[in-house]
């Protein structure tokens, strides 16, 4: 339960000023807040709130709408199955229950170690690839209930380094460097662009 | 032209392991797309577009060039927003498109905000894709510090920040007034049109273009090689190619680019090139055409050509490039079932028939197919699937501001009027029904058959 660390404090401050009204980045800055903490908590809203100048309750608003932030702790790994059409077509279904038997809990659920979240998830984009799945939002394409079996015990034994804890969405950030900044456009700036004057005033010539 | 002679437009780097590196896309003629837009005025890009009338790949299907122009003259600041929030059961291209050849996309970007005069851009991706995002991230970084995003692009006086943003898990974000509330940082509800046009006012209330990852993903190649080349591919109606992700019961399920208005459903499903067939030699059920949301076509649809007009017609969509296919042995109960739980947990919840229509739907089927279920629930079901969408017409009639609702009862009415027998051996007795059912591909089974081939 914290607000957000010095170090990603500064990764707000550029995420905000990035857009043209600040309250655009809320939805970046708690993911933010859930990749420092593993879930998105009371605390970390708060201070949301005061960076783009929103109430706490816009702020509890728009989190609750988005299935991916979580308002209490996860576990480290969370398994998203997809069940959907393609999926249900070849096993995902299966899967899903197959996963559940292993874990021994309900999708939904988290183990008592903490370690693992199962969900039973809408489609994830990876249709042609059936039954798949993603831990932490890094995808397995075609999965065995045996290749699933060995995945979950590489994640138990540790020797799964590429799949982040939850919370770490992308690896790699955007950074755009002052000198190459054209700006954010606020919605108040009524001036046409200067290319556009440019290109009539040549065809006017 | 045959299919082997149709150029790979969007997916030509696909199989380049190194196309997401700058290096690897200049090497393929990236970026020289952008550098004959900048050699044109912005109205002669414009105008380009228009003429390759390239319908929007996102679901809609609405011309992208049309699109640009809705914006009204003299109000500034526009913004360009691209959706990525690519949901729809079944579709999978954008995501490779994002994660295979992000350049390409960047560059379309660019191409769009130059023509339309966007003073900044934002690539709203699904957030449940990482590696999409690592890879969009990674590329933006060496566009920028390349000189081909920012400030003064290529030394011109051309400059556009394209700012990434990610989605949270939101079916619903993908229609375009959602994605804009929830790039406001608001719940991802749709906005009602009228007044809410995008091109009229969209983000912060200022014009606003929303276009799809593959629409834009076209640019490049439309701008580099001139729209002479681009109109000789395609139907009349349907120009360019299209990639279609093929899933479900096939023996050899992909992501394919053809010939838009021209590969037939025939061609994709059982051509070896793509498809191939149905697995274990089984027969064709039915197949979904263009995501969850649209009518389910059969054995009869088979001829048309993958082609906006020929499909609308013939009851359904193309929707977002998404066929589904059910062998023989697929239970139609379960699959529909399942496909409505997908629309009720992801209705926003914002009008009152797609909020309360979806779940009760969802319940009435639950209790079919564990067996619960009495012979009128059947008639019950179709009841509350025509309060959302009045005797089942395509296009379906609006009840709600968006089409989510609507979606909800296709797979519904494909199931009940197609499949009636197996509901029946569900509920373990005769089924009436007292609806109106006029949409073409939920009648049947047809007599239409001749007429259906030569569309």
């Amino acid at each position: 339960m914290a607000r957000l660390s010095s170090e990603n404090l500064e990764t707000a401050y550029e995420i905000i000023a990035r857009y043209p009204v600040k309250k655009s980045a809320l939805i970046p800055l708690l993911h933010l807040a859930q990749e420092q903490d593993g879930w998105v908590t009371d605390v970390a809203m708060a201070h949301i709130a005061e960076l783009v100048e929103v109430t706490p309750a816009e702020v509890i608003g728009t989190c609750t709408f988005y299935e991916m932030f979580k308002r209490k702790p996860v576990g480290k790994y969370v398994v998203n199955i997809c069940t959907n059409i393609s999926c249900q077509l070849l096993g995902g279904e299966e899967l899903l229950h197959h996963a559940e038997q292993k874990l021994a809990i309900k999708a939904g659920a988290t183990t008592a170690d903490g370690l693992f979240t199962i969900e039973d998830v809408e489609c994830i984009a990876a249709c042609t690839e059936a039954p798949c799945l993603q831990v932490n939002y890094r995808y397995f394409h075609k999965i065995t209930h045996g290749e699933f079996d060995s995945l979950i015990d590489d994640l138990k034994a540790g020797t799964r380094d590429e799949i982040p804890a939850h919370g770490t969405l992308a690896k790699v950030r955007q950074h755009i460097p002052a000198a190459r900044r054209a700006g954010a456009v606020a919605p108040t700036d009524r001036a046409e662009p200067v290319w556009l004057i440019r290109n009539r005033q040549e065809g006017a010539s | 032209m045959t299919m082997n002679d149709v150029p790979k437009i969007i997916t030509s780097r696909f199989d380049q392991g190194d196309a997401h590196t700058l290096d690897g896309y200049r090497r393929t003629h990236g970026y020289e797309g952008l550098a004959a837009a900048l050699e044109k005025t912005p109205q002669q890009v414009a105008d380009e577009v228009k003429a390759a009338s390239l319908l929007g790949r996102g679901g809609a299907g609405f011309p992208a060039g049309i699109k640009w122009t809705l914006a009204p003259a003299n109000v500034w600041p526009r913004y360009l927003v691209v959706n990525g929030d690519e949901s729809e059961p079944g579709t999978y291209k954008d995501r490779m498109l994002l994660e295979r050849d992000p350049h390409q996309l960047i560059e379309g970007v660019l191409i769009a905000c130059y023509a339309v005069g966007c003073g900044q851009a934002f690539l709203y991706i699904r957030g449940e894709m990482a590696h999409a995002q690592e890879r969009m991230a990674a590329a933006l970084n060496e566009a920028y510090a390349a000189g081909f995003v920012g400030k003064n692009i290529l030394g011109t006086d051309f400059s556009v920040d394209v700012v990434l943003h990610w989605g949270a898990g939101a079916y619903i974000v993908g229609e375009e007034t959602a994605l804009i509330e929830s790039l406001e940082g608001n719940r991802g509800m749709p906005r009602l049109k009228p007044p809410f046009f995008p091109a009229a006012k969209g983000l912060y209330m200022q014009p606003t273009i929303v276009n799809n990852v593959e629409t834009l993903s076209n640019l490049p190649w439309i701008i580099r090689n001139g729209v002479d080349e681009w109109n000789k591919l395609g139907a009349e109606t349907s120009k360019g190619t299209r990639v279609f992700a093929v899933s479900g019961h096939v023996n050899n399920p992909g992501v394919f680019e053809v010939e838009f208005g021209v590969t037939t459903f025939r061609d994709i499903i059982f051509d070896p090139k793509f498809a191939g067939g149905i697995r274990g030699g089984k027969a064709l059920k039915a197949f979904i055409p263009g995501g969850a949301s649209a009518p389910w076509f059969y054995e009869e649809h088979l001829d048309l050509p993958l082609e906006k007009v020929a499909i609308d017609r013939a009851g359904s969509m193309l929707g977002s490039g998404a066929i589904v296919v059910m062998d023989e042995d697929t239970d139609m109960v379960k699959a529909a079932l399942r496909l409505v739980r997908f629309f009720a947990r992801e209705s926003c919840g914002k009008c009152t028939p797609c909020r309360e229509g979806t779940t009760w739907m969802e319940k009435i089927m639950q209790r079919i197919l564990d067996g619960h279920g009495r012979p009128e629930d059947v008639a019950l079901l179709m009841d509350t699937a025509d309060n959302i969408s009045v005797d089942f017409m395509w296009p379906p009639r609006m009840t709600t501001i968006c089409p989510l609702g609507q979606s909800a009862t296709t797979p519904i009415a494909s199931a009940v009027m197609r499949f009636k027998d197996e509901f029946e051996r569900y509920v373990g007795g005769p089924i009436e029904l007292n609806v109106t059912v006029k949409g073409a591909a939920f009648i049947g089974p047809p007599t239409r058959k001749k007429e259906g081939s030569g569309v």
